[in-house]
């Protein structure tokens, strides 16, 4: 581990870059934008740094707190909804055969070469009242009516008079299948790296001591996978958290994510401080949310040593 | 605030002699060009200038214009505000042109330089957000209404009511993703004026609003126009230019202005500070305010045209097309929106927060 003391150049050259472009495209803009939340709006264009917490005050209003806390549901269903798709998935690539392997990690990262506005408008015309999903759903009801009245059923009407399409886009559940759709791969990826190094005779044994195929996933695949569903849950969960464009475009009138109002806060509402701070009151929540899971994995494993 | 990014040219029946807009404009100044190379920075909406009006400008002037597009009033206002990255000419509507007269992010106009400024209706002239315009000239304007659907509603929805306070559409209404322009309408229905700035009225507007949420399908940011195109909606509040696109593709969609009025619209030409080829900017301004060169902007894009002399040569079926040009009484009843400070707009988005967290 000390090598890099022997080969100081080695290291510098290739560690200098990447710290560079971290600090200069990363920290400084972060941090310009946390001295702005400490900032006073004077006038349209003017802000003035007076250490104030009147941003952060404001921030605490339970208004604000409601929407943070309804964020962090939208990302946290979508987060599990992920995870109980994802993890066949991954199983799905690991258990196949060597040449398909390739070939369906690729599937799965496809959706990346699109543009994330392209898939998300593709979406609404999967989901809307005139879309594909209605119109298969209209097809197969009149597949079933032409059986109906081939068994000399069709007067009754059993599948309801005309068709009623689902209301499928512009609500909640609309921005979870949205979110779902968008960060699947984010779980994926990391479920397969855990479980590609998973050593398969542990399952045999496991099989051939008698455990039934649930008791051997629950007790020596899940365990052994935890490492990639923890890091795809945090991959899936803190963009999740931080959507704007899925709430608004697939979202209806109650569908408002935290970083909906964040970016009025600096468009429309011109109020550059206070959208500073709900920025950052929402990494720190995130901070302690993944702080607190740390804390409680720790312990965890302690009691589990004991 | 305002959002055309989907403004698409539905009538592509272009003005035949496009050549002869150019042979036609004689008029432009030639003072000081030496001095700034031939280019020009073009900052505007969506789909918002004639087919081939770049290209004629660049035939009389040698000029070339590069354009850059923006989605909304506040990504514009956002890109300017720290600074002019290097545009000549940008697109800002009154309200927001308003705002960056008193940021002075706007540089004075020279009238000598725009001869074409005799062309202008007089009533647009001397609005209040810029008297004299000294900053601005009128593009184009235009009304936010009720975009609707004949077969599904009953009769012509001549009350903001049907959006706004009944049940009656339930789940087949759209409201603008605008904040302040929701709010402003709401003032509208309510008998009070566009611009009222009361907390507790516009504390009312939105418990109305709130009320009325259940059944209201969504508040579409930019395409109310392609939800009541596509049926998902019937009854869509919208711009008059955006519901006069999908007029043209479906006969059964209709525009209206609602007896309450609604908002009147201006989108102005501008040469923001530190624009870097002033000149060049004051021959462009002048050069789409020429007649010809202006009716085949209009034409192409279907919005309406303050330039007296370019509608007097257009087409009958434009000039009379109500959602275009609404009749005075219409007009009477609608307000533009003015700027009202910082905390005004931090009030409307507290209340926009609310309606959407209720």
């Amino acid at each position: 581990m000390e090598s890099w003391r022997r080969n100081p150049l080695v290291f510098w050259m290739v560690g200098l870059p990447p710290t560079a472009w971290l600090l200069l495209f990363f920290l400084l803009p972060l941090g310009l934008i946390w001295i702005l939340s400490f900032a006073e709006l004077r006038g349209l264009l003017d802000m003035e740094v007076t250490g104030t917490l009147d941003n952060y005050a404001r921030a605490l209003d339970p208004l604000y707190l409601q929407i943070f806390a309804k964020s962090f549901l939208f990302a946290a269903i979508t987060t599990v909804v992920s995870l109980v798709f994802g993890f066949p998935v991954a199983l799905a690539i690991v258990f196949a055969p060597p040449r398909w392997r390739a070939l369906l990690l690729l599937l799965v990262i496809l959706p990346f070469w699109t543009n994330l506005l392209i898939r998300t408008y593709a979406l609404i015309a999967v989901l809307r009242t005139r879309g594909f999903v209605n119109f298969t759903l209209e097809w197969l009801w009149d597949q079933g009516n032409t059986v109906l009245a081939l068994l000399g059923l069709g007067s009754y009407q059993l599948l309801g008079e005309r068709f009623e399409p689902l209301e499928l886009l512009y609500n909640n559940t609309a921005v979870v299948i949205g979110l779902v759709y968008v960060h699947l791969p984010f779980m994926v990826l990391p479920l397969y790296a855990s479980l590609e190094k998973l050593d398969r005779s542990l399952i045999e044994a496991a099989l051939d001591l008698g455990a039934s195929q649930v008791r051997a996933m629950r007790t020596i695949v899940v365990p052994l996978a935890l490492p990639g569903i923890v890091s795809g849950s945090i991959l899936v969960f803190i963009p999740a958290l931080g959507s704007f464009l899925t709430p608004d475009l697939l979202g209806g009138t109650d569908s408002q994510m935290i970083a909906n109002v964040i970016e009025r806060q600096f468009k429309s509402a011109n109020d550059w401080p206070f959208g500073a701070a709900l920025s950052f009151l929402l990494m720190y929540l995130t901070f302690a949310a993944l702080a607190l899971r740390a804390l409680y994995g720790r312990r965890a494993a302690r009691r589990g040593a004991a | 605030m305002v959002d055309k990014s989907t403004r698409r040219a539905t009538r592509r029946s272009f003005l035949a002699g496009s050549g002869a807009v150019a042979a036609g404009v004689t008029l432009l100044p030639k003072l000081g060009w030496g001095a700034e190379e031939k280019k020009l920075n073009f900052y505007n909406w969506d789909t918002y200038i004639g087919e081939n009006t770049l290209a004629d400008f660049k035939g009389v002037t040698g000029i070339d214009v590069t354009m850059d597009l923006f989605a909304d009033n506040d990504e514009l206002f956002a890109k300017l505000r720290e600074g002019n990255p290097g545009y000549d000419v940008i697109v800002p509507t009154n309200d927001y042109t308003e705002r960056m007269i008193t940021a002075k992010m706007l540089m004075p106009l020279d009238h000598s330089k725009i001869p074409n400024i005799a062309n202008i209706s007089k009533p647009f002239m001397d609005p209040k957000f810029d008297p004299g315009r000294k900053y601005s000239l009128p593009y184009m304007w235009g009304t936010v209404g009720i975009g609707y659907r004949k077969s599904r509603v009953d009769g012509v929805p001549n009350s903001w009511k049907a959006l706004y306070d009944s049940d009656k559409y339930s789940g087949r209404i759209a409201l603008l993703g605008a904040s302040q322009t929701v709010l402003q309408i709401g003032c509208k229905y309510l008998g009070w004026p566009l611009n009222e700035a009361d907390p507790a009225k516009l504390e009312k507007v939105a418990e109305m609003l709130i009320k009325q949420k259940r059944h209201i399908k969504t508040f579409a940011d930019d395409n109310g126009q392609d939800l009541l195109l596509s049926g998902e909606v019937d009854l869509a509040m919208e711009w008059n230019g955006d519901i006069l696109q999908v007029m043209a593709e479906d006969k059964d969609i209709s525009y209206v202005v609602p007896d309450e009025g609604g908002l009147l619209w201006e989108d102005t030409l501008a040469i923001p500070n530190g624009a870097p080829h002033p000149e060049n900017a004051h021959a462009f301004i002048n050069f789409i305010l020429d007649a010809k060169a202006g009716a085949a902007i209009a034409d192409f894009i279907q919005y309406a045209t303050p330039n007296a002399a370019a509608k007097a040569i257009m087409k009958p079926e434009y000039t009379g097309n109500p959602a275009i040009f609404p009749s005075d009484e219409v007009i009477a009843r609608c307000e533009p929106a003015v700027y009202q400070g910082t905390e005004y707009a931090q009030l409307i988005d507290r209340l926009w927060t609310r309606i959407g967290a209720a």
